[in-house]
């Protein structure tokens, strides 16, 4: 295949040097691409989306029939990150997810940052996900955030900034490991000869995780993975968890909570549960104490989690960190615990509860990205550069309406990797995110998931807005 | 294993033996329609009254014939027995236990489901009903032994066939029942005439097996065809599968199979009851059913009221599991299974 045509415009390309010339980590695989056959990619192609078809590897999109499953796409160009690039990467995330952990076991017990004024007091009580009902919770082992999802960006500087914190109930880690078998199924050539590090033991790390944080009296514990039901966007990936793990996947009727403790039913009787991952939203976890139209959640957990005899992954409340407003103070939050400065940068934000920041932004809304505060999955964004002169109106209302609920942030020029399109390959926009584990250690999964905005300078990432994903390989380099 | 997921299993099988059921008989009835043999009102009414939704299908239909019949139990949506819907709620069942039932049988499942009715939605649509009848039994058949060559035959597998077995007991049972659905009163053998057992009678006895693709076994078995034969045929041949003792059999031997239970024994509800229907079963004789003043449809009607309290039972031992001598409130149950 000829890879002369291929152009960066001007953009940082995650395999390429702007001279075109391939980065030192992607040497071998620019290689085995250029030995390609003409047709030969698009085939290989072919073969990956196939075989995502017959796997069922699926995700629902909201606002459809209920129930309609797509195939995510996925293109077979992997991205390539450096090792020695990927280690400063690890220990900022850690570094990270131990300041976030420290920050909301502090805003739900003593409140120090607070009264210490490096985070004002308004800005945590009016989190949309600060649950006051966890006020004076100390959770097992005094991890909250056991599993974390940090989306990350490589800005036209070449620099990573860390984009957003999630904290709730992340997804996109079934994504990696089956990306993965997907590439070494189709695409066995590009492997050959460098060493990359693997993804496949992440449910083994993560079953060690769950136990770990078990209640101190369970022996044996047992765990289980709570699901919404298969009208979730990410049942697919509650499906592959539990049943990599080997533990039972349960929804919100199968579990009973009696004096106390929370039982299964199952065809033998109740069994005892110890460790529950939830896939809920805090919000429809227990209708006794949060919202009481809950259908999924399992009344009383709440108060069996208070009694110390579940564990819940993640605890509740930790939205509060997950909070968009909260994120452009977490360089100060780290600095505030750690005593360190923050190794993986934020991407410069404008909280619109303050009113001088608020400001600056009505008067640069079409220079700036409006984000919600408390969305997931690109909901809500607002892209100023883009966007008619209505819509900013539009935008610039609800800000006015609802300030606390908005940030802003420069737009940011995405990296790109080459993305097959056709039998050639073009530069897509993509970002990444790593999956954390905090247990008896925090663990950072190698490499993450990278989401690529397939369409021709897209933007937008998201499963739910015409985006797909790549394999995500660190590749160890001979240079030491 | 959670009792959700064995009952989504249970269920799943149910429906798809249910499809594959309907699909049958109405095959039969097609067959039938086309020589003449009965004025067609009386025979696509019987069809109706054969499965029990009767009532529904008045309610939205004024005329019993081919077209509205088959709407009725094969694409209607709104008939949760309709072969669509037994189908619908089969995969949503599969969904919820994928990570139980093997990839293949979800693949067939899902195939069934998308490929055999996705694409057509109501009688005018279908070029030739055979042919989708036809490929409704099939896909049922392959699922039935997909399960059995890739799932472990552990306790998931006894409870995919026990609600198998169950509902084909159930419904060979109604096929049979035929007299009291497709003759007037009047005519009926057995409930205040003594039955006749006339080798041409009004009723064709031969469809009746070919409704439980009966005729080709029972030929080897009887020979030809008269009513009595029919009867013990289907009620009580110990090796035919869509036999109801057979399906007893078997499906007791999966209840036992599930608890570890011994024969002759009980320690549960459902136990007892299928352990009682079944031992009923192993001695009976046909001639003392068909002389007893309630008749061969008086049988029928207490067996499916015994099948009934014996699915019941299934539920209560294994599936409503609830901390002892407490009753709670708890959610709704978000299972797509129902009681008949």
């Amino acid at each position: 295949m000829n890879l002369t045509a291929y152009q960066t415009d001007g953009f940082w390309d995650e395999l390429f040097e702007p001279d075109l010339r391939p980065r030192a980590a992607a040497e071998l695989l620019v290689k085995r691409l250029g030995e390609f056959s003409p047709g030969e990619l698009a085939a290989r192609q072919k073969a990956a989306d196939k075989m995502l078809l017959t796997m069922g590897i699926t995700f629902n999109v909201y606002g459809h029939a209920a129930g309609m499953e797509k195939v995510w796409p996925f293109d077979i160009v992997p991205r390539v990150i450096d090792a020695a690039e990927w280690s400063t990467i690890e220990r900022g995330l850690t570094q990270r997810i131990q300041a976030l952990n420290l920050f909301i076991d502090d805003v739900y017990n003593r409140r120090l940052i607070v009264k210490d004024r490096v985070v004002p007091e308004w800005l945590v009580d009016s989190g949309r996900c600060f649950r006051g009902p966890c006020a004076g919770m100390q959770p097992p082992q005094g991890v909250w955030c056991h599993i974390t999802g940090t989306d990350l960006v490589r800005g036209g500087d070449g620099q990573m900034y860390v984009l957003e914190d999630n904290l709730r109930t992340p997804s996109g880690v079934s994504y990696v490991i089956e990306n993965r078998e997907v590439m070494k199924r189709t695409f066995p050539q590009v492997f050959g000869g460098q060493r990359i590090s693997p993804v496949e033991d992440y449910p083994e790390k993560l079953l060690a995780m769950l136990q770990f944080i078990a209640p101190a009296a369970a022996r044996d514990p047992t765990v289980v993975v709570l699901t919404p039901g298969i009208y979730n966007s990410a049942y697919f990936e509650h499906c592959f968890l539990a049943r990599q793990m080997g533990v039972e996947l349960v929804q919100g009727s199968d579990l009973i909570v009696h004096n106390d403790v929370v039982f299964m039913r199952t065809t033998r009787g109740l069994e005892r549960v110890d460790v529950i991952y939830r896939r809920i939203d805090d919000d429809f976890l227990d209708p006794l104490v949060f919202r009481d139209d809950s259908v999924v959640g399992v009344p009383g957990l709440m108060a069996a989690y208070r009694a110390g005899n579940v564990a819940l992954v993640n605890a509740p409340g930790t939205g509060i960190a997950d909070d968009k407003a909260v994120y452009a103070f977490v360089p100060e939050i780290i600095r505030y615990y750690l005593g360190e400065d923050a190794i993986l940068p934020n991407v410069p934000t404008y909280v619109c509860g303050d009113d001088l920041q608020r400001q600056h932004v009505l008067d640069r809304l079409d220079e700036l990205v409006v984000k919600p505060a408390n969305e997931s999955g690109g909901y809500g964004i607002v892209l100023g550069p883009r966007v008619s002169q209505a819509e900013r109106d539009d935008c610039r209302e609800r800000i006015k309406a609802n300030p606390r609920n908005f940030i802003a942030q420069p737009m940011l020029s995405l990296s790109r990797v080459p993305t097959v399109v056709g039998d050639s390959l073009e530069g897509r926009h993509v970002d990444l995110r790593p999956f954390i584990l905090y247990g008896e250690e925090i663990h950072v999964l190698p490499g993450g998931l990278t989401r690529v905005a397939l369409v021709k300078d897209s933007l937008v990432v998201n499963s739910s807005q015409g985006g797909g994903s790549k394999d995500t390989w660190v590749v160890h380099t001979n240079r030491g | 294993m959670l009792s959700r997921v064995a009952e989504s299993i249970y269920w799943m099988n149910r429906q798809i033996e249910r499809a594959e059921n309907i699909a049958r008989a109405t095959e039969t009835t097609l067959d039938m329609a086309l020589e003449g043999a009965m004025p067609p009102a009386r025979l696509w009414n019987g069809l109706v009254c054969t499965f029990g939704d009767q009532a529904d299908f008045w309610q939205r239909h004024g005329l019993a014939d081919q077209r509205s019949v088959i709407d009725f139990l094969a694409f209607d949506r709104h008939n949760p027995n309709s072969i669509v819907s037994c189908l619908a709620q089969a995969r949503e069942n599969a969904r919820t236990v994928r990570e139980m039932i093997s990839s293949a049988m979800w693949h067939e499942i899902n195939r069934f489901y998308l490929e055999v009715c996705g694409a057509r939605v109501s009688y005018g649509e279908l070029e030739n009903p055979l042919e989708f009848l036809t490929d409704v039994k099939r896909a049922s058949q392959l699922i039935t032994g997909v399960t059995d060559a890739t799932m472990a035959h552990g306790e998931a597998w006894h409870f995919a066939r026990m609600g198998r077995l169950i509902e084909r007991a159930d419904k060979t049972s109604r096929v049979l029942d035929v007299e009291h659905f497709f003759l007037p009163a009047t005519d009926r053998g057995g409930e205040d005439a003594p039955a006749s057992d006339d080798l041409v009678g009004p009723i064709d006895w031969s469809s009746v097996l070919d409704s439980a693709s009966a005729l080709e076994m029972y030929r080897k078995q009887h020979g030809r065809i008269s009513r009595r034969n029919v009867a013990e045929f289907l009620l009580l041949d110990r090796e035919f599968p869509r036999a109801v003792h057979f399906c007893l059999t078997k499906a007791e031997g999966s209840l036992l199979a599930i608890t570890g239970g011994q024969q002759g024994t009980y320690s549960n509800a459902a136990e007892q009851k299928m352990g009682r229907l079944r031992a009923d079963f192993d001695y009976a004789s046909i001639d003392e059913i068909l002389t007893r003043s309630a008749g061969l449809h008086g049988f029928i009607d207490l067996l499916q009221e015994r099948l009934n309290a014996a699915s019941n039972a299934v539920h209560e031992t294994f599936f409503a599991t609830r901390p002892t001598g407490k009753l709670f409130d708890t959610q709704p149950r978000q299972t797509a299974g129902r009681s008949l």
